[in-house]
């Protein structure tokens, strides 16, 4: 299981949890779980969310591997000017 | 990407400062921008826009615009896709676009497209816009961000917000981003001074200079060119065909140089509309913006308004911080209230944090990225509050930064835990320089902040073709914005070994690559200079093979050493090296064309921090300020082609200081932009800046082979707040409010 922590502003999707855990190998994987425990997660990720996995924000690529002791965090979908 | 296979030093080409491959071409006016390009049998477009801030539009008629002489063609709504749905929040951004290029039903600020007219000169073209006769219901109008979130302001469209946004919120609230960690009010519990203030900016233009321009050809057939100024060509195609009903592929975009964007030609205003008149008109139409079109209509950044509260003990620990952010973004939902709360307490180590950002709409245009989108806002707010701990708690600015610093492994404010950063290095280079302890003036005052960006990676693709004569030509899918064809370039010697002259870097068109995301946030030296290492070792296997062949050895046998193959041991056997131009002239006998291809995403930008230190001065009679130094530092990971690097760190300073002492949309109370023009909306002149000293700090990004981290962005993140603090010590009076125009200045010196 991974532990996935969310922003503050998600937790009003989630049961008012900060930390969930998932069954996930990659991060497309995380947010499918995510999304199957708690539908109400599903218009933020679907709107698109970045995910960081041990401190390395990965935008979008859902192929990313994570692993059990990965520190995990939701945040917003990154973009720039 | 492990740290063991980046190169750091030892670099022959990487680092020198050879001039840039389009230099000649755009000094001697060679290079076509956006409204360089002609076709034959081509027509000239003009567009009608909203004089009113909001209102319903009753009825458009065109019958005598229609009638004038040299008319062709004229589109309304009705001529885009009728398939595309709106829905909240970003996931009806592509509708915005398509409501934002030609209104609907209503239009919703001063210069909202409503009509559009092809005809045979631009004499005709605008002689015709004022033939459309436009019935309309004016409706109430806002413009300001506090204003538009309170109870009863004019509702810009019901409906809009995500399920982001919690109940009890104005429908103009569209967005809401909470995050933080700790207790924060345990916290302020443990501090010695608390500091709590509220801060406003207002809207800044990204001010290129270049105008939004493009020409465009559609057939009945579905099949389509388009020439335009933009970050982002694959993006230009995506939006146009969908907004136009259009197969992507069938739409060729080809980038022409681009003169400035800085965020603001990350998405499309004109290009869909050239495209609809094209197609009516079955003729080739150009369409350019006049400067007053681009102020009005075209992306600024978010006006802000926002509150902040730190709590500090008496040795510099912050106990516990605090920030809301209110965005104001037009008429648009997509004002980056969340990465200016991100951003805002990021350079610092806190165990109690908490940040609110909002996304607010408004009758304004819609807003654009704008270099670190939010960051530079957010900046200006916290490290003002910070200076004024500082300032009453008697510390040294930078004693109390680097107490607090975000290090590697410091669980961010916006959640993870840091890998390495540069921050700590920024800070004490900035301390140790000379411009830190330099005696100031009377009137004068000295101000420094930190700022903070992402940065960002992003699909991207690149071939790299080997020429016979062993000279290199690389396709890149990513604008030039800021110098990247020559930090490529040496990206692609250092690997190939061959000299930087040799090679020759284009910005390829959609028909030619991969899709490739928009030149934005700072991915362009990374994400394209990641690729084109990565292609030119494709390149470079294809060449050791090439050899191994001709040697009779295995292919791992076969290294690439200074421009030539050579055996990779001395158990390979006894050859002479083979140079490039060896390989390449007979690389049609020996298996035909050799190219590199890389294609990915590459997920390591690597975030950035920056410290500027600024000396402005204060006339107090009438108060004009003048920046007297201004010192940037900033962490590069690794710098490729040093003198853009310098130059991106002085063009954020340059921006900053406009933003911060000048630059400002100013509404009257119709809602009407009053100072849609360089003359009334002054952005810093060559003469109004100090020279801008710079210092490249390297600690390299681990997620780049060279360790590079993207430079762009990062450098509008302090001026804000430096100058600010520069400007409060110098005035003897706290400034809250920007620009901090001449007016502003005197106003807080007579309440003072």
């Amino acid at each position: 299981m991974v532990e996935v922590n969310l922003w503050s502003g998600l937790r009003q999707h989630a049961d008012g949890k900060d930390k969930v855990k998932v069954e996930a190998k990659n991060v497309g994987e995380i947010l499918k779980r995510l999304v199957e425990a708690y539908p109400g997660l599903k218009p933020q990720i679907d709107s698109g969310v970045s995910v960081a996995v041990d401190g390395r924000i990965i935008a979008s690529d859902l192929t990313e591997p994570v692993y059990q002791e990965s520190e995990v965090y939701l945040i917003q979908q990154l973009r720039g000017g | 990407m492990a740290l063991d296979e980046q190169k750091t030093d030892g670099f022959k080409y990487v680092g020198t400062r050879p001039n840039r491959p389009d230099g000649l071409d755009k000094v001697t006016g060679r290079a076509k921008f956006g409204a360089d390009m002609s076709a034959p049998g081509m027509l000239h477009g003009a567009i009608l826009r909203s004089p009113h801030a909001h209102a319903r539009i009753i009825k458009i008629d065109t019958s005598a615009a229609e009638a004038l002489t040299g008319v062709k063609a004229i589109v309304t709504r009705a001529d885009f896709s009728k398939n595309i749905k709106f829905a909240p929040g970003s996931k009806g951004a592509t509708w915005s676009v398509l409501e934002n290029v030609m209104a609907n039903e209503k239009v919703l600020y001063d210069g909202h497209a409503l009509a559009a007219v092809a005809a045979t000169s631009q004499l005709i073209a605008r002689d015709a816009i004022k033939l459309i006769k436009v019935e309309y219901e004016i409706l109430p109008h806002v413009t300001d961000v506090d204003k538009a979130m309170a109870p009863g302001a004019p509702i810009i469209r019901e409906g809009t917000a995500d399920s982001s946004v919690p109940d009890g919120y104005h429908p103009n609230v569209v967005g809401y981003h909470n995050s933080g960690h700790g207790d924060v009010a345990a916290g302020f519990k443990e501090a010695d001074l608390i500091i709590e203030d509220s801060f406003s900016t207002e809207a800044t233009h990204q001010g290129y200079i270049e105008p939004h321009a493009c020409l465009a050809t559609l057939g009945q057939d579905g099949k389509g060119e388009l020439w335009c100024t933009t970050q982002g060509h694959w993006a230009a195609q995506k939006i146009c065909a969908a907004l136009l009903d259009l197969e992507t592929s069938q739409l060729r975009v080809t980038a022409s140089e681009i003169g400035g964007g800085f965020g603001g030609k990350t998405t499309v205003f004109i290009e869909p509309v050239a495209l609809a008149l094209a197609r009516k008109a079955n003729r080739p139409v150009k369409l350019v913006m006049s400067r007053s079109e681009v102020f009005r209509a075209t992306g600024p950044t978010a006006s802000t308004s926002m509150d902040i509260k730190i709590g500090m003990k008496k040795d510099g620990t912050i106990t516990a911080a605090q920030g809301t952010f209110r965005l104001q973004g037009g008429a648009f939902p997509g004002a980056p209230g969340n990465f200016t709360a991100m951003c805002a307490f990021a350079p610092y180590s806190l165990k109690n944090v908490n940040q609110i950002g909002y996304d607010v709409m408004s009758n304004r245009p819609k807003q654009a990225a704008y270099r670190a989108p939010g960051s530079p806002m957010a900046a200006f707010a916290v490290e003002s509050i910070i200076d004024e701990l500082c300032n009453q708690l008697d510390l040294d600015p930078f004693e109390v930064r680097l107490k607090n610093a975000s290090r590697k492994g410091t669980k961010a404010s916006f959640g993870p835990r840091f890998d390495d950063i540069g921050l700590v290095e920024t800070l004490e280079a900035a301390k140790a320089h000379p411009h830190y302890s330099a005696p100031l003036k009377e009137g004068q005052g000295r101000g420094v902040s930190c700022g903070f960006w992402f940065n960002f990676g992003g699909e991207t693709s690149v071939t790299l073709a080997l020429s016979l004569d062993g000279t290199a030509q690389i396709s890149v899918g990513t604008p030039d914005v800021g110098g990247s064809r020559a930090s490529i370039a040496l990206m692609a010697a250092e690997e190939l070994g061959i000299p930087y002259e040799h090679i020759r870097v284009t910005v390829a068109d959609t028909a030619t690559l991969g899709y490739n995301e928009i030149s934005h946030g700072s991915r362009v030296t990374y994400a394209s200079g990641l690729a084109t290492i990565k292609a030119a070792r494709d390149a470079i296997k294809k060449l050791c093979k090439r050899a191994a062949i001709k040697w009779d050895i295995p292919e791992d046998a076969v290294k690439w050493q200074d421009g030539c193959a050579v055996p990779s041991g001395p158990n390979a056997g006894d050859f002479d090296p083979i140079p490039i131009k060896q390989l390449t002239a007979t690389m049609g006998a020996t298996g035909g064309p050799i190219v590199g291809h890389f294609e990915a995403n590459p997920e390591g930008a690597g975030v950035s921090f920056a410290t500027h230190i600024v000396d402005a001065e204060v006339d107090k009679e009438t108060g004009k300020t003048s920046i007297i130094r201004y010192t940037v530092v900033q962490d590069a990971g690794k710098a490729i082609h040093p003198t853009y690097v310098e130059g991106q760190f002085q063009g954020g300073a340059a921006q900053g200081i406009g933003w911060a002492l000048n630059e400002e949309y100013i509404y009257g109370e119709d809602g009407r932009l009053q100072n849609s023009g360089f003359l009334d909306y002054r952005i810093p002149l060559a003469s109004d800046l100090p020279m801008i000293d710079t210092v490249i700090v390297e600690v390299p990004n681990p997620g780049h082979p060279y360790g590079v981290r993207g430079v762009g962005e990062t450098s509008i993140c302090p001026p804000l707040a430096a100058i600010a603090n520069a400007v409060s010590a110098a005035a003897g009076v706290r400034l809250r409010q920007l620009p901090m125009s001449p007016p502003r200045i005197l106003a807080a010196l007579k309440v003072k």
